[in-house]
C-alpha cells in the first residue's frame, strides 16, 4: 500500500503514463483514499493540460503552409499526383499550374 | 507501401504541430519555419528508406530535434543551476492549488486553465535553457514517451527523467513569477509545507 511520499514522488511518472499497471492500481488506491493526494494529482494533471493546449496555440501562416508543400518536390517520383490528388488533404484544389508564379501583391 | 502522396498528406497534417514546437525550440518565427521546412526536406529525401509501421510523427519530430540541436548547437552547455533545489515538486499546487476555496464561481480545473494566458505559458517553455526545454517540450506539450525523447535526443532514459524533473520544476518556478508580476497571488495565504 502507497503512502502520500510514495504516491507523490510517482506523480510525474503517473500523469507521465509511464507507470506499470500495478503502480497505477496501487496509486489509484491511494488516490481514492487520500483528498490531500487527489487534489495535488488532479491539480497537476490540469496544468498539463493547461500547457498542452496553451503551447500549441499558435497560428500557422497560409503562405507557409504552401511552402511547406513545396519541400515534398518533384525530384522523386510522385506517384500518381493527377490521379489522386484528393489524397492530398490539405491541397486546394483551386492552383492546377503547380509552377506559376504567384504574386500576392 | 505508403504512396508518395499519402506520405506527404500524412506529414502535413503534423505541420501545426511540428511548427509550434520550432517557435518554442527555435524562440522565433523565421528560424522557426526555416526549421520545419528543412525537416519537410529532410522526411522527403529519407522517404524512400521510410519503414511502413514506423510512427510518421515520431520520425518528423526526431529529424526536427536532430536538425535542431545540430544546427543551433543546442544543448551543449549544462545550465547554471540556481535555487532550484528548494522547489518542491509541488511548488505550485501548494501556492495555487488552494485558490478554489475562496472562489466558488468556477471549478478548479477551469479556473487553472484560465489562469495562465497562452502566452505565459509560452514564455515559460522558452524560458528554460535548452537542455530542460526540449525534453519539456517534446514530453508536456507533444506527448512522447521518455523512451521516445531519449532517442531523439540521443540521451539514456534516466537522463531525460532528470531533466524533465528539474525543468517542470523550473516551469512551476516561472509560471509562479508571471501569476505574482500580474498580482494574481496573495502571498499572505501560501502556507507552503515544509
Amino acid at each position: 500500500m502507497a503512502d502520500c511520499q510514495e504516491t507523490l514522488n510517482e506523480l510525474n511518472r503517473y500523469l507521465d503514463e509511464e507507470l506499470s499497471a500495478d503502480r497505477v492500481e496501487e496509486i489509484l488506491d491511494h488516490l481514492k483514499k487520500c483528498t490531500d493526494c487527489q487534489e495535488a494529482f488532479e491539480f497537476h494533471a490540469v496544468l498539463r493540460v493547461t500547457i498542452r493546449t496553451k503551447a500549441q496555440r499558435d497560428e500557422i501562416p497560409e503562405d507557409f503552409i504552401e511552402r511547406l508543400r513545396g519541400c515534398f518536390g518533384d525530384d522523386i517520383i510522385d506517384d500518381d499526383r493527377a490521379g489522386d490528388g484528393g489524397v492530398i488533404t490539405l491541397e486546394r484544389p483551386d492552383d492546377e499550374d503547380e509552377n506559376q508564379d504567384d504574386e500576392d501583391l | 507501401m505508403t504512396t508518395a502522396s499519402a506520405f506527404t498528406a500524412d506529414a502535413m497534417q503534423f505541420a501545426p504541430q511540428l511548427f509550434s514546437t520550432a517557435l518554442r525550440m527555435t524562440r522565433n518565427r523565421a528560424d522557426a519555419e526555416d526549421l520545419v521546412q528543412e525537416t519537410f526536406v529532410k522526411a522527403w529525401r529519407s522517404f524512400a528508406t521510410f519503414q511502413e509501421g514506423t510512427n510518421l510523427r515520431a520520425w518528423l519530430f526526431r529529424i526536427m530535434t536532430n536538425t535542431f540541436i545540430n544546427k543551433y548547437n543546442a544543448q551543449q552547455r549544462r545550465p547554471q543551476e540556481t535555487e532550484l533545489d528548494e522547489v518542491e515538486e509541488l511548488f505550485l499546487f501548494r501556492r495555487l492549488g488552494a485558490f478554489d476555496q475562496s472562489k466558488m464561481t468556477q471549478s478548479a480545473e477551469d479556473q487553472l486553465l484560465e489562469f495562465f494566458t497562452d502566452d505565459e505559458v509560452k514564455a515559460a517553455i522558452e524560458e528554460l535553457p535548452e537542455m530542460f526545454r526540449l525534453p519539456v517540450l517534446l514530453s508536456d506539450v507533444d506527448g512522447f514517451s521518455y523512451k521516445e525523447i531519449a532517442e531523439m535526443l540521443d540521451v539514456p532514459i534516466g537522463t531525460v527523467m532528470s531533466r524533465l524533473h528539474r525543468g517542470r520544476k523550473m516551469m512551476q518556478k516561472l509560471l509562479y513569477e508571471y501569476a505574482k508580476k500580474r498580482g494574481l497571488v496573495d502571498e499572505s495565504l501560501i502556507s507552503p509545507q515544509e
